[in-house]
């Protein structure tokens, strides 16, 4: 623990800390460009100098190892001089285009500028213009701006895991490029942006949009997938303008997925706005007292039995619980919220989650990957994954068909025989898994969602009692406590499915599930439906009554007889549980359009019309009813270690290989789906690769 | 004045054999096996012993730097990495070593290597030097097949490789760190100190990068003993030193000589004197092109060596001497040396990325007069700004040479000024006009 | 410098192919790096493709050294464009690299210039002459100052050169007689060219030191 004296303030810091860690640790506030806490430093800006007493000349704090007994300056003449002369460089290239410049209001030279800069340029010669460079559809370039610290670099070579972008040529000719001018394709690519500190690489889709102090900024949460990315929302009146990523160290780090940032303009279109009635065989405008009139109209004469409700994917906790309720009030155990069939879920909580959790990936040292594509399922889970694969030696496995992953993968097999032969021990893997000390598996739903899902799953189960995935926390011998360790995981793709899984949003007794509710539209058994948010059923439901409610027109309203307007994720409040089981607040940041109502309003007042009043009158009302009925919801963003039990079904596997779930990465929901954004994503990253586009990349998903 | 059998370079001129048997003719791998039976310990001692100083431009102790690294090999291999990127403008000396006399370099590293316990050395040489790395490359082939090199080299027991690198254009990989950078395949950044090369060097293993004529001496350290090189020259300052004399002079050559020999002497003696007699010397860069200028009044009595040189804020570097006579336009000389600068600019850091480009243009404009004599002012601050605050010495080394022309010739460069805003002919210099 | 060109998409080749003796200097070149350190070879590897192909390096051969030495593309390409040496476009068949820094300009480099401007209209960096036989890049210090002022042509240095020289040098090029490497004033080496001032006593015993052959001598003879 070196000791060192700051600005005459003395600090103890780790062993292993940086002279800037130091000045952090005593309160002094140190410029800087290029670094950054997650990235490898560079300390090439040089704005970060300070003086250390014996030493000849400044040093780069940012890289300098603190050391016992250093004396730092950082306001003394010298550290002042330095760090002042480096801003004069970086800004006599500069363009100074503030004022057209996106990045105005949120820029770190800009901020710097004003604290270390000189009020007048000193360079009178013809400034350096630098050519623009194409980088895709989510990231614009100025690159006149571009100061060279090369964040963007060490993020896409780093974090993303993708190696297009690089720095060119020399001296003041260097320029910051993807290769040939290639789109950064990547999932994580617009965190580049973030990382910018100035406005060479600004947001495309945002471009010229509005000034940061426009804007109404609501923290909250993500449903594009199921890791619950923390995020801001940045609104102006009630249209949402952008999506930022909001630190959360466990969860998304200072991230967020492409789709996470960008499918927020779906927000905008094909929007469900006031309620819809079918007459006639078509769809007509209607009052939301005309449309919960025909819902009872519907209703009156059919049994609960031949009632049905799906809960979608984005929906949150509390308007599923009231549906819940009212389906139960109404007499239907018909009810489920595994759109894709997965079989999971009924049993213990540990057979359903993420047990590990994201950040305990990084504490793994095997990994087993059971028909899954993090990289498109769950981007940062896998760039979690990517993170602990860059730390050292670990052996990762995967079941499934090849993709690239952005870290190395033994390839172990395609589907369940490979599976099996883990499960029974054969194959050599389990031996890899068995030797390590804390190994653990993801299983996707590209495993579960099959007629063999619980036979798999419970192969999977056991692959984690068999390979010492599971142990549970104890004291060692001076009484410390050892933590557990829970090595089994499900990563879902769904925001809203674990929630529902809690809540026990599943077939009752002798209820139907999904495919039985399919099935029994069809032949005329379930005469009534109801989808909340569910846009993603196989199959039609026959001659049944269909009632939507949802945001937008896409798959389930489509063949609705009634349409509820719902609202989206940042137009309400709401709990979503990720995929790891951790309970988080969705918070709305504008208002839903039109007519369209917060969602578990929309169930209360339609209760009440067909005669089965819900006992909520607000939203608290029906959290404290929530978490009565289910404790895991009042423990909000802290992970209770899942108690391990019985799950799955041993059974026999078929030999079909596992296929996953997504198939675009840009566009697996409603939002998405609408999002022009998205559209461009999927037309500059997804179509090329897809075989038979004539490009002859016969590539599937992600890969190459 | 040297004598000549106190010259350890005596193919020099490449009037003899440069092969393996002209070189065991002239000394070179007659008992490494005796050498190479030292402890390695004792060979850094007579390293130390000598006094040999860096030949590569900064002058840092051999013996010392050899002595950085670890005392056995752990986990990670040792590697010897030597500086034959020779771009110092002003400086052709190792050529003549690589060219003329590759035995002495190759024996060198083997002796080197072994007393930093290296597994292999690799010679980056620059990529223009195509002729000079094809006669070197004839050499290690050579120094292989008489099983000199490779395993077992001398029959010494003591396993050595030695492979040459073809750099490819770029004078900051001249640096030692960017060299090291360039030779994993990289652009040629300079990578940031601590840690050290003989801690995280070439691959992240322990490093020592060591310059041609520093290493190619040291065979011959080792046979004619740290005395006799300590006895040349001044002390802390000792030993032979191939001196690169270049510019108005009536006869530019290379010529090894001691150090601490009088400029005044070493360029009437060997170089044929200043063009136009000694009095029509204008000034000379001792050092190679990073080092600032000094005025003919101090060039008549100074003495050509690290220390002396430095007193007179100048250095010797490379010891390529640069001399400019009374028709050189001295401006538009540094001037050019400031377009080298920008040129070779590694654009990673920020102070020389920018700072090599504003230095360059004012330069430009200071050639011409077109500038205030206030700006004379904002220049030597903007040097003061790239000076100490880069990653490397690239910095500093393009901010020497404007330092030393307005230290000395400030003078000229208001008398510019003032006579492109008075519309009067600025350059009146012979070879400006010319 | 401005930044170098890369050639246009036309004047790109479709493929690009090791020759078999490329391969086979590749495995040489390799192998001098410690096994998984193969990026090493990047610049060799550069300087291979670019031999093998009129001098210039097309981004075919970027992509065949990428995966020679699996490394990413945009590695490669930061390499190509760092390094001066590397030509990303076609050049002549004599590429004239002549050096302006201030040793070889004290020695007359502007008389070189001249010369190559007058015998060739070649003024600017990367501009070739009509029939595409010359192309001249003003380079920096190419480390041979004691004869300058110098022009390297492909890889050959040409020294001592002045106008008249640097003209003869171009007519011979032109004529095919390409003249032998180094001073083309005739001079040997890097000595004086008015005769050496050091080791002229050894000139009759080979170079062989004094304090070596006392040594040879006592020993009675080599080892």
């Amino acid at each position: 623990m070196p000791k060192l004296t700051v600005d005459g303030v003395e600090v103890e810091v780790p062993a292993g800390s940086t002279v800037l860690q130091a000045c952090e640790a005593a309160g002094a506030e140190v410029p800087r460009f290029c670094f950054h806490d997650r990235l490898s430093i560079a300390g090439n800006c040089r704005m970060c100098l300070v003086e250390m007493e014996k030493a000849p000349k400044p040093i780069a704090s940012c890289a300098f190892p603190a050391g016992d007994g250093m004396v730092i300056h950082t306001k003394s003449e010298v550290a002042r001089k330095a760090q002042k002369g480096t801003m004069e460089f970086l800004l006599i290239n500069h363009p100074l285009d503030c004022p057209i410049c996106d990045q105005g209001g949120e820029c770190d030279l800009q901020d710097q500028a004003m604290g270390y800069g000189f009020h007048s340029s000193r360079y009178d010669e013809n400034k350096r213009a630098v050519t623009d460079k194409h980088m895709g559809p989510l990231v614009k370039t100025i690159m006149t701006r571009c100061i060279h610290c090369t964040r963007c670099v060490r993020f896409s070579t780093e974090i993303a895991g993708v190696t297009d972008m690089g720095m060119l040529n020399r001296g003041e000719d260097a320029e910051i490029t993807t290769y040939l001018e290639k789109a950064i394709d990547s999932e994580l690519s617009a965190n580049v942006i973030d990382l910018c500190p100035v406005g060479a690489l600004t947001s495309k889709p945002y471009a010229f949009v509005a000034r940061p102090w426009e804007l109404k900024k609501t923290e909250t949460v993500d449903v594009m997938d199921a890791v619950g990315s923390n995020i801001r929302v940045d609104a102006r009146g009630s249209e949402v303008l952008r999506v930022l990523p909001r630190l959360h160290e466990d969860v998304n780090e200072e991230w967020i997925s492409d789709k996470t940032r960008y499918a927020c303009d779906g927000l905008k279109r094909q929007r469900l706005d006031r309620p819809y009635v079918r007459k006639d065989g078509k769809l007509q405008p209607a009052s939301w007292p005309e449309a919960f009139a025909a819902v009872a109209g519907a209703m009156k004469g059919v049994s609960g039995g031949q009632m049905a409700a799906i809960a979608g994917d984005t929906v949150d906790a509390e308007s599923m619980y009231a549906l819940k309720r009212l389906m139960g009030a109404l007499g239907s155990g018909n009810i489920d919220c595994r759109q894709d069939g997965a079989k999971i879920g009924g049993g213990p909580r540990a057979g359903y989650v993420f047990n590990t959790t994201i950040a305990g990936i990084e504490r793994a040292d095997a990994l087993l990957l059971i028909g899954t594509n993090p990289r498109w399922e769950a981007s940062l889970v896998n760039a979690r994954i990517r993170k602990r694969w860059l730390q050292g030696p670990i052996s990762i496995g995967m079941i499934g068909a090849p993709v690239d992953l952005t870290y190395d993968v033994e390839h172990l097999g395609a589907g369940p025989k490979t599976l099996a032969e883990v499960a029974d021990g054969s194959h050599a893997f389990a031996k890899v898994l068995k030797d390590a000390k804390r190994p653990m598996l993801i299983v996707g739903m590209g495993a579960l969602a099959r007629e063999d899902g619980a036979a798999v799953l419970a192969a999977a189960r056991k692959i984690a009692d068999d390979t010492g995935m599971i142990v549970a926390a104890s004291q060692d011998e001076e009484g410390n406590e050892v933590p557990g360790w829970n090595g089994f995981n499900v990563l879902h793709t769904a925001a809203s499915r674990v929630a529902g899984l809690d809540m026990g949003f599943l077939p009752g007794e002798g209820g139907r599930d999904v495919a039985g509710i399919v099935a029994g539209a069809k032949s005329g058994d379930v005469k009534l439906v109801y989808l909340l948010g569910a846009d993603e059923v196989d199959g039609d439901f026959g001659d049944a009554f269909v009632v939507y409610q949802g945001h937008h027109g896409d798959r389930g309203a489509h063949g609705a007889d009634v349409i509820l307007p719902g609202a989206a994720y940042t137009e309400k409040d709401g709990l979503y549980v990720n995929t790891e089981g951790r309970v988080q607040m969705g918070v709305s940041a504008a208002f839903p359009p039109g007519e369209a109502r917060e969602d578990w309003k929309i169930v209360r007042a339609l209760s009440e019309a067909v005669g089965k009043t819900l006992p909520f009158t607000t939203l608290d009302d029906v959290r404290a009813a929530l978490r009565q009925d289910h404790p895991t919801f009042a423990a909000i963003d802290t992970i209770e270690a899942a108690e391990w039990g019985d799950f799955g079904k041993a059974g026999s596997m078929d030999g079909a290989p596992f296929a996953y779930p997504v198939d675009n990465f840009y566009m697996t929901d409603p939002i998405s789906r609408a999002s022009k954004t998205m559209a461009e994503c999927t037309e500059a990253f997804v179509l090329p690769k897809r075989p038979g586009d004539g490009t002859g990349a016969a590539a599937t998903g992600t890969d190459g | 004045m040297l004598k000549d059998e106190d010259r350890i370079f005596t193919n020099l001129y490449g009037w003899f054999d440069p092969s393996l048997a002209g070189a065991r003719k002239r000394g070179d791998w007659s008992n490494t096996k005796e050498i190479l039976a030292m402890s390695p310990e004792d060979i850094v001692e007579v390293i130390k012993a000598s006094g040999l100083r860096g030949r590569g431009g900064a002058g840092f102790p051999t013996g010392l730097k050899w002595s950085f690294m670890p005392k056995e090999v752990k986990d990670k291999p040792h590697y010897l990495v030597v500086n034959a990127d020779e771009s110092e403008p002003g400086t052709c000396k190792d050529r003549e070593i690589m060219r003329h006399d590759p035995h002495k370099l190759i024996e060198g590293c083997v002796v080197g290597g072994y007393a930093m316990r290296a597994s292999a050395a690799y010679i980056y040489i620059r990529g223009e030097f195509y002729n000079e790395a094809a006669a070197l490359q004839r050499a290690i082939d050579e120094a292989y097949d008489a099983g000199l090199i490779g395993k077992n080299a001398c029959g010494s027991g003591y396993d050595f490789d030695v492979f040459l690198h073809r750099g490819a254009g770029a004078y900051i990989c001249g640096e030692e760190t960017a060299l090291l950078e360039s030779l994993e395949g990289k652009k040629g950044q300079p990578r940031l100190k601590p840690p050290f090369p003989a801690g995280v060097g070439l691959y992240g293993c322990p490093t020592t990068v060591n310059n041609v004529e520093s290493i190619a001496v040291t065979p011959t350290i080792m046979r004619r003993g740290a005395e006799w090189f300590a006895g040349i020259g001044r002390p802390k300052n000792s030993g032979p030193k191939i001196f690169s004399i270049s510019g108005h002079v009536n006869n530019p050559c290379n010529v090894e000589e001691e150090l601490g020999i009088p400029l005044k002497e070493l360029i009437e003696k060997h170089a044929g004197g200043v063009i136009g007699g000694w009095d029509n010397l204008l000034a000379v860069i001792p050092g190679g092109s990073s080092v600032p200028l000094m005025p003919k009044s101090t060039c008549d009595d100074i003495l050509m060596d690290f220390d002396s040189l430095r007193e007179v804020r100048s250095g010797l570097g490379t010891a390529a001497v640069i001399v400019m006579n009374k028709q050189t336009d001295v401006v538009k000389a540094i001037a050019r040396l400031s377009a080298f600068y920008k040129h070779e600019s590694c654009g990673q850091c920020t102070p020389c990325r920018e700072g090599t480009g504003w230095m360059y243009r004012v330069m430009q404009r200071m050639v011409r007069g077109e500038a205030d004599v206030e700006e004379i002012d904002t220049l030597e601050e903007v040097t003061r700004q790239v000076e100490g605050h880069t990653i490397c010495a690239l910095g500093d080394a393009a901010a020497w040479p404007i330092q030393g022309l307005i230290r000395h010739f400030r003078p000229e460069m208001e008398r510019r000024i003032a006579a492109h805003k008075a519309g009067e002919p600025v350059t009146t210099t012979a070879q400006a006009a010319e | 410098m401005s930044t170098k060109p890369i050639a246009e998409a036309h004047q790109q080749p479709d493929s690009f192919a090791w020759t078999d003796d490329s391969k086979a200097k590749i495995a040489t070149i390799v192998a001098k790096y410690p096994e998984g350190r193969q990026a090493s070879a990047v610049i060799p590897l550069l300087d291979l493709a670019q031999r093998q192909h009129d001098n210039w390096i097309p981004l075919k051969a970027i992509d065949a050294i990428a995966e020679t030495l699996d490394m990413p593309r945009i590695r490669v390409l930061e390499v190509a464009t760092f390094y001066t040496m590397f030509n990303l476009a076609p050049v002549g068949k004599w590429f004239l690299q002549a050096c302006t820094t201030t040793p070889c300009w004290l020695r007359g480099s502007d008389d070189v210039m001249r010369c190559i401007k007058d015998k060739l209209g070649l003024s600017k960096n990367f501009t070739s002459t009509a029939d595409g036989q010359f192309t001249l890049l003003e380079v920096e210090c190419l480390g041979v100052c004691a004869n300058a002022p110098v022009v390297q042509v492909n890889d050959d240095v040409y020294e001592d050169l002045d106008y008249d020289l640097t003209a003869k040098l171009i007519d011979d090029l032109k004529a095919g007689n390409v003249p032998a490497v180094g001073s083309m004033a005739g001079r040997r080496g890097s000595m004086s060219k008015d005769g050496p001032t050091s080791l002229v006593s050894l000139k009759d015993s080979d170079g062989v030191p004094p304090w070596f052959a006392e040594k040879q001598a006592s020993a009675g003879g080599d080892d």
